[in-house]
C-alpha cells in the first residue's frame, strides 16, 4: 500500500508554497519562482554533493518551523537546508541577507580579473549576472589579485583559474560523470586551484560537461574561443542519433555554421541532460544534426533582452538614460 | 596548590613507559570499568562530573556521547582529536608527550562506553616524534592486554591505532578531520548530518579532544561526583593552560577551574608575573581564536568582579566585554607588544589555514591580512579600520566551518577594544614603525549596583 506523502508547507518572502519532505529551501524558492529564488553559484541540481561552498544563497529563517518556532540565529545556506513544516523564510525581504550577500558578491569579486571585455563567458556568466543584481558599484579592494597561469587541460578544454570562484561544480562533474578522477583541487585557502595535476589532459567522453557547469570563464571550449560574442550566435536545439549520450543539444550558430555546441540549460544554468564530447566537440557540421528549432534561452542573464532597462538602478544614468 | 588529576605523575622518572606508568596506579580505571561497570554506567559517571570538551567549544562529553547513533550492526567510532594547532595552545603534546598511556588508557575506557571496536588518534603532521612515542605505547598496551581481541578477558576488543595529518590547522575541526583521515582533502563537512549520526565512513562517530579524553581516566577512577566537587559551577573539574608570552614562567599548568586569572598570571606557582617587571597590557585567554582583552578587563570583569579561570567567568561579558576559555592557550602581551602587529600575525595564519571552501573566509580572510599589513607598516588609511570591522563582520556567521569566525573574532576584538592604537597607526605612520603604542586608556564602566 503505497500512502501519499504528506506535503509541508513553508513560506518565503510571504508566498507559500507546499513541497514534498526533504526539499531544500533553494528548491522549495524555485516552485515558487521570481524573485524570491536565492541566487546559487556553486549548486548544480543534477551533481550530487554540490552547494553549500559560494554562500550567494544565504537566507534567514525567521521560524524554524511549526514545532519549534525560534528562527535560526545564524543565516543558512538555502541549497543545502531542508525545509521543516510551517518553516517562514526571508530572502530579499531581509536586510540581513542582502546585506551578507553584498559582501558575498564582493568576496567573489575581489580576486576576479574583472576581463568580461575579452571573456568567452561574458553574456552568459552567472557572476556577471550575480554582481549586477546584488552586488555594489565600486570596489574597496586596493590590492594586486591572485593570478594564475591559463593552462590547456586536453584537447578541448581551456582552464583560466584566475576566473574561477572554486564553486567545485566541475569537480563534482569529473568525479560523477567520468571513470577515473583526473581532476580535483589542488592547495588550499586563496591559493586553491582547478587542477588536473601536473597538467594531465581530461580526455574521457564525458569532461566536456566541465565547460556547462561552470559559473564563469574559467573552463571554456577552445573550439569555440573568441569565435564570438554569445549574444551574436543563434541557439537552435537540435537531437542526433548518438550511441554515447542522449544527442540532444544546443547549436550555437553564426550563420549556417555550427560556432560551438552545449548541452540544453533550463532557467537557473542548470544542464538538462549532459552531452558526450563528440557530440560537443566533433559534430560541427549542421549534416550531423535534426535542428529542431530556435531555442529559447528563458534564463535571465544581464543579457537578455531588454534586461538593462528593466533593472538599471539608479547609479547608472547613462543606462537610464537609454 | 591546586588539585592535580591529569599531571600528579608528571615527574615521576619513566612515567612514559608502561611499567612505570602501571606501577603509578595506571590502567586502574580501566581495570575497574571492565570488571563492575557497564558501557552506559561509564557515561553516566561522565555524564555526573559535568566533564565539557577541552578542545575549545567547551560542550558537555557526556552529553556527546548520549547522541551517538547505534543502528544495529554498523560499527561506531571514537577519534581522539590531537591535531593541536590553534596558536598558543600546546597541552596536548605535553599529555602525549609525557604521559602517553594516560591518553591510551583514557581512549580504552572512551571507546568501551561508545561500544567502539575500532579507535583512532588523529595527531598532526608536525608532531611526528609524538606519534612515534604513541606509537611506542599502544604496542607497550598492546603486549600487556590492554588492546586487542578480549581485553583482559572481559570480551571487549579494541583496536587503536595513530594517524598523521599533514600539516593543517583546519584539520582539526571535527568533520575535516574525520575527511582527512577517510583520505580525502580535509574540507570541513557541511551540517547536519553530524558525525555522532554519519561519521567516519558515514558511521556514527565522536571526536573528543586528547585532554577531554584523558580526564576520563580520573572521573572513572573517582567518580563522576567527585570530579564535579573540583572546580566552580558548570566549570567542573581542572583544566591544562598552555601559558605563554611575556610572562615569567611559560609552560603547561594544570590548575582546578575557578582559580582566579590574577593569581593564574602573577602567582609563583603559575605565570610567575609579567616578565622584566613590565605592565600588562592585554591578554588572550584561549587560543589565537578568541577575542583579545585589553589590561583592564584581564583580572577584573566589566562589572568589576574578579575574573575566574572558568569557561563562564572569562565569557563574562560576552563580545563586548569578554572572552573565552577555548582551548585555553593563555597569551599574555606586554606594554611592549603592538595590537596591529598581533592581529596582523593571526589573520595571517588564518588566511593561510583557510580550506577555502566557502567565499568569505577564502577571500575575506587574505583581504583582512593585506589591509592589516598596510596598517602595522604604516601605509594604512582611516577608513582601512572601518573596512577590516566590516570584512570581519561580512565572514562571521557566513560560513561552513567556524575557522571563519575564528578569522573575524580577534580582528573584531582588537578593534573594539584597541581603536585608538590602530587609529595611531594611520596618524604617526613613521613612528608606528619603529616604537609601539603603549597602553590603552582604560575605560570606565558604570557600576552595576546590585
Ligand atoms: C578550525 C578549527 C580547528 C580546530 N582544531 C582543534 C584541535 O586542534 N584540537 C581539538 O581538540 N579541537 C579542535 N577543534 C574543535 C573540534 O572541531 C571539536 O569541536 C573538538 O575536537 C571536540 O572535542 P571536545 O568536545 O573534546 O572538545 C577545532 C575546530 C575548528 C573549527
Ligand atoms: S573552474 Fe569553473 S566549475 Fe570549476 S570550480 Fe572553478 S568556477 Fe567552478
Ligand atoms: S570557513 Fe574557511 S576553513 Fe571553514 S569551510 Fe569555509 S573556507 Fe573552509
Ligand atoms: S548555492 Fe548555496 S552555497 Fe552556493
Amino acid at each position: 500500500m503505497s500512502e501519499q506523502i504528506q506535503k509541508i508547507t513553508v513560506t518565503i518572502d510571504g508566498k507559500t508554497v507546499e513541497v514534498d519532505p526533504g526539499t531544500t529551501i533553494l528548491n522549495a524558492a524555485r516552485q515558487i519562482g521570481g524573485e524570491v529564488v536565492p541566487p546559487a553559484m556553486c549548486y548544480y541540481k543534477p551533481l550530487k554533493g554540490s552547494g553549500g561552498k559560494c554562500r550567494t544563497c544565504l537566507v534567514e529563517v525567521s521560524k524554524g518551523s511549526e514545532k519549534d518556532p525560534r528562527p535560526m540565529p545564524k543565516l543558512v545556506a538555502s541549497c543545502s537546508t531542508t525545509v521543516m513544516d510551517g518553516m517562514e523564510v526571508k530572502n530579499k525581504s531581509s536586510e540581513r541577507v542582502v546585506d551578507a550577500r553584498k559582501g558575498v558578491v564582493e568576496f567573489l569579486l575581489i580576486n576576479h580579473p574583472l576581463d568580461c571585455p575579452v571573456c568567452d563567458q561574458a553574456g552568459e556568466c552567472s557572476l556577471q549576472d550575480l554582481a549586477f543584481e546584488h552586488g555594489a558599484d565600486t570596489s574597496r579592494y586596493e590590492f594586486k589579485r591572485r593570478e594564475f597561469d591559463k593552462i590547456d587541460i586536453g584537447e578541448y578544454i581551456k582552464l583560466h583559474m584566475t576566473r574561477c570562484i572554486l564553486c567545485y561544480r566541475c569537480v563534482y562533474v569529473a568525479n560523477q560523470l567520468t571513470p577515473n578522477r583526473e581532476h580535483g583541487i589542488l592547495k588550499r585557502g586563496d591559493a586553491a586551484e582547478i587542477s588536473t595535476y601536473i597538467q594531465n589532459s581530461l580526455d574521457n567522453e564525458f569532461i566536456g560537461n566541465v565547460i556547462d557547469v561552470c559559473p564563469v570563464g574559467a573552463l571554456t571550449d577552445k573550439t569555440f574561443r573568441f569565435r564570438s560574442r554569445v549574444w551574436y550566435t543563434k541557439p537552435m536545439d537540435a537531437s542526433c542519433d548518438c550511441g554515447k549520450c542522449g544527442g540532444k543539444a544546443v547549436l550555437w550558430m553564426i550563420g549556417n555554421e555550427i560556432a560551438r555546441v552545449t548541452a540544453r540549460k533550463d532557467q537557473y544554468g542548470e544542464v538538462e541532460e549532459f552531452i558526450c564530447n563528440d557530440c560537443r566537440f566533433n559534430k560541427k557540421d549542421l549534416k550531423d544534426w535534426n535542428v529542431e528549432g530556435p531555442r529559447k534561452i528563458s534564463r535571465h542573464s544581464v543579457i537578455s533582452t531588454n534586461h538593462y532597462e528593466k533593472v538599471a538602478p539608479a547609479h547608472t544614468p547613462l543606462l537610464n538614460k537609454a | 596548590m591546586s588539585r592535580k588529576l591529569l599531571l600528579n605523575n608528571i615527574h615521576v622518572e619513566g612515567i612514559h613507559t608502561y611499567d612505570v606508568y602501571r606501577k603509578t596506579g595506571g590502567y586502574a580505571a580501566v581495570e575497574k570499568a571492565l570488571k563492575s561497570m557497564s558501557p552506559d554506567d561509564v557515561v553516566e559517571e561522565v555524564k555526573k562530573s559535568g566533564l565539557r570538551g577541552r578542545g575549545g567549544a567547551g560542550f558537555p562529553t557526556g552529553m556527546k556521547w548520549s547522541f551517538i547513533a547505534k543502528p544495529e550492526g554498523v560499527p561506531r567510532h571514537l577519534l581522539c582529536n590531537a591535531d593541536e594547532s590553534e596558536p598558543g595552545t600546546f597541552k596536548d603534546r605535553y599529555l602525549m608527550e609525557k604521559i602517553p598511556h594516560l591518553l591510551i588508557e583514557g581512549m580504552i575506557l572512551s571507546s568501551f562506553a561508545l561500544g567502539c571496536e575500532q579507535s583512532y588518534i588523529y595527531i598532526r603532521g608536525e608532531y611526528m616524534y609524538v606519534l612515534r612515542i604513541l606509537e611506542k605505547a599502544i604496542a607497550e598496551a598492546y603486549q600487556n592486554g590492554w588492546l586487542g581481541k578480549n581485553i583482559k578477558g572481559s570480551g571487549y576488543n579494541l583496536d587503536l591505532s595513530v594517524s598523521p595529518g599533514a600539516g593543517a590547522y583546519i584539520c582539526g575541526e571535527e568533520t575535516a578531520l574525520i575527511e582527512s583521515l577517510e583520505g580525502k582533502r580535509g574540507n570541513p563537512r557541511m551540517k547536519p548530518p553530524f558525525p555522532a549520526i554519519q561519521g567516519l565512513w558515514q558511521r556514527p562517530t565522536v571526536v573528543n579532544n586528547v585532554e577531554t579524553i584523558c580526564a576520563v581516566v580520573p572521573i572513572v577512577n573517582e567518580g563522576g561526583d567527585a570530579y564535579a566537587q573540583i572546580g566552580i559551577g558548570r566549570s567542573t573539574g581542572t583544566k591544562l593552560i598552555s601559558a605563554g608570552g611575556n610572562i615569567n614562567k611559560p609552560g603547561v599548568y594544570e590548575l582546578e577551574l575557578g582559580v582566579s586569572v590574577e593569581e593564574f598570571i602573577y602567582g609563583d606557582q603559575y605565570c610567575g608575573g609579567i616578565k622584566n617587571g613590565k605592565k600588562l597590557k592585554a591578554c588572550v585567554p584561549g587560543g589565537s581564536s578568541v577575542p583579545i582583552l585589553p589590561h583592564y578587563l584581564v583580572c577584573k570583569t566589566a562589572e568589576g568582579n574578579d575574573r575566574l579561570m572558568s569557561y563562564e567567568s572569562l565569557a563574562d561579558g560576552g563580545f563586548a566585554n569578554g572572552s573565552m576559555l577555548g582551548s585555553g592557550g593563555f597569551i599574555i602581551y606586554d606594554e611592549d607588544q603592538c595590537i596591529v602587529r598581533n592581529t596582523w600575525n593571526f589573520s595571517r595564519f588564518y588566511h593561510h589555514e583557510s580550506c577555502g571552501q566557502c567565499s568569505p573566509c577564502r577571500e575575506g580572510t587574505g583581504w583582512m591580512e593585506k589591509v592589516l599589513h598596510r596598517l602595522e607598516y604604516g601605509h594604512g588609511k582611516m577608513e582601512d579600520i572601518d573596512l577590516l570591522w566590516d570584512i570581519q563582520r561580512k565572514i562571521e556567521g557566513n560560513t561552513i566551518c567556524p575557522l571563519g569566525d575564528a578569522a573575524a573574532w580577534p580582528v573584531a576584538a582588537a578593534i573594539r577594544h584597541f581603536r585608538e592604537e590602530f587609529e595611531w597607526h594611520v596618524k604617526e605612520p613613521n613612528a608606528c614603525t619603529t616604537r609601539n603604542y603603549g597602553l590603552v586608556k582604560e575605560k570606565v564602566f558604570e557600576k552595576v549596583n546590585a
